[in-house]
């Protein structure tokens, strides 16, 4: 297993108005290990989007004191993002990835944070402990996988 | 830091909310209240410019979809126009062009109303 080389932490007060630092620390975090830009703005985005469920759901308004962690991990091939809360728990097999044609014909509001997860991270992974706490985590490998898995069928090949 | 702000031009026909800075779940209730006080006041032909707008996160998204039936239903729309190859990305990304129509200038979206 690839062992963590560097790791940076935020913790802030779950409330919106620290969407913005979240995606500041993010952001630089992913510049500085060496990701180009249009990547740099997938990885703030799905942080945002897993911070915002965060924040929206897993706390109620009452407890907006209370803290959101952010954790970056940066190993030799990937980036990984780890968002804990001691909110309420989701059970995430039970959210259901929206048919993006049908759900804008039915002109449905919210829930498409997670759809966006998946479609920016590489990896997305939930850690659901009721009671304890709740982690996603958000894999976005170097190279990118697909390509990764090519190189390594042709280097196979010879 | 720059936050998020929305100017409105009003012309005879249709109204102008050119949006600038950060949309996210924090900042998009203003962008909700500017589009509510449009259709409070029957306005319902409404280009949303993007021009300054350096990010736009699911939340953002949510407040278009959250109007777009009623200002349909009323015989106007929204309009989507300017946008940068970073902030029309995130559209492409759920499917936003197939239910709306997006230019690449405010005035070609004035034409098609």
């Amino acid at each position: 297993m690839a062992s963590t080389k560097h790791e940076f932490r935020l913790r802030v007060p779950s409330r919106t108005d620290n969407l913005d630092l979240i995606r500041i620390f993010v952001g630089k975090v992913a510049e500085k290990v060496g990701f180009r830009s249009d990547e740099v703005d997938k990885i703030e985005l799905a942080c945002d989007e897993a911070c915002t469920n965060v924040v929206k759901h897993a706390y109620k308004r009452e407890e907006a004191a209370k803290s959101l962690d952010v954790a970056i991990k940066i190993d030799y091939q990937k980036l990984t993002i780890i968002v804990t809360d001691h909110g309420k728990s989701f059970d995430p097999g039970s959210v259901i990835m929206p048919k993006m044609k049908e759900y804008l014909a039915e002109l449905r509001v919210g829930g498409l944070g997670i759809y966006l997860m998946r479609k920016l991270m590489d990896e997305v992974n939930y850690d659901i402990q009721p009671g304890v706490k709740n982690q996603v985590k958000m894999v976005k490998y170097f190279i990118d996988k697909q390509n990764s898995n090519s190189i390594k069928k042709i280097k196979d090949a010879k | 830091m720059e936050n998020f702000a929305v100017q409105r031009v009003d012309n005879v026909a249709y109204s102008i909310l050119k949006v600038g800075g950060f949309l996210d779940a924090h900042t998009a209730p203003q962008l909700e209240d500017a589009i509510q006080n449009l259709v409070d006041e029957n306005r319902c032909k409404i280009i949303v410019s993007f021009t300054d707008l350096k990010y736009i996160s699911s939340a953002g998204l949510g407040v278009f979809m959250g109007f777009i039936e009623q200002v349909r239903n009323m015989g106007g729309d929204i309009k989507l126009s300017n946008m940068t190859p970073k902030i029309f990305r995130v559209f492409d990304l759920l499917g936003f062009p197939t239910l709306y129509d997006i230019f690449d200038d405010e005035h070609e979206a004035i034409e098609k109303f």
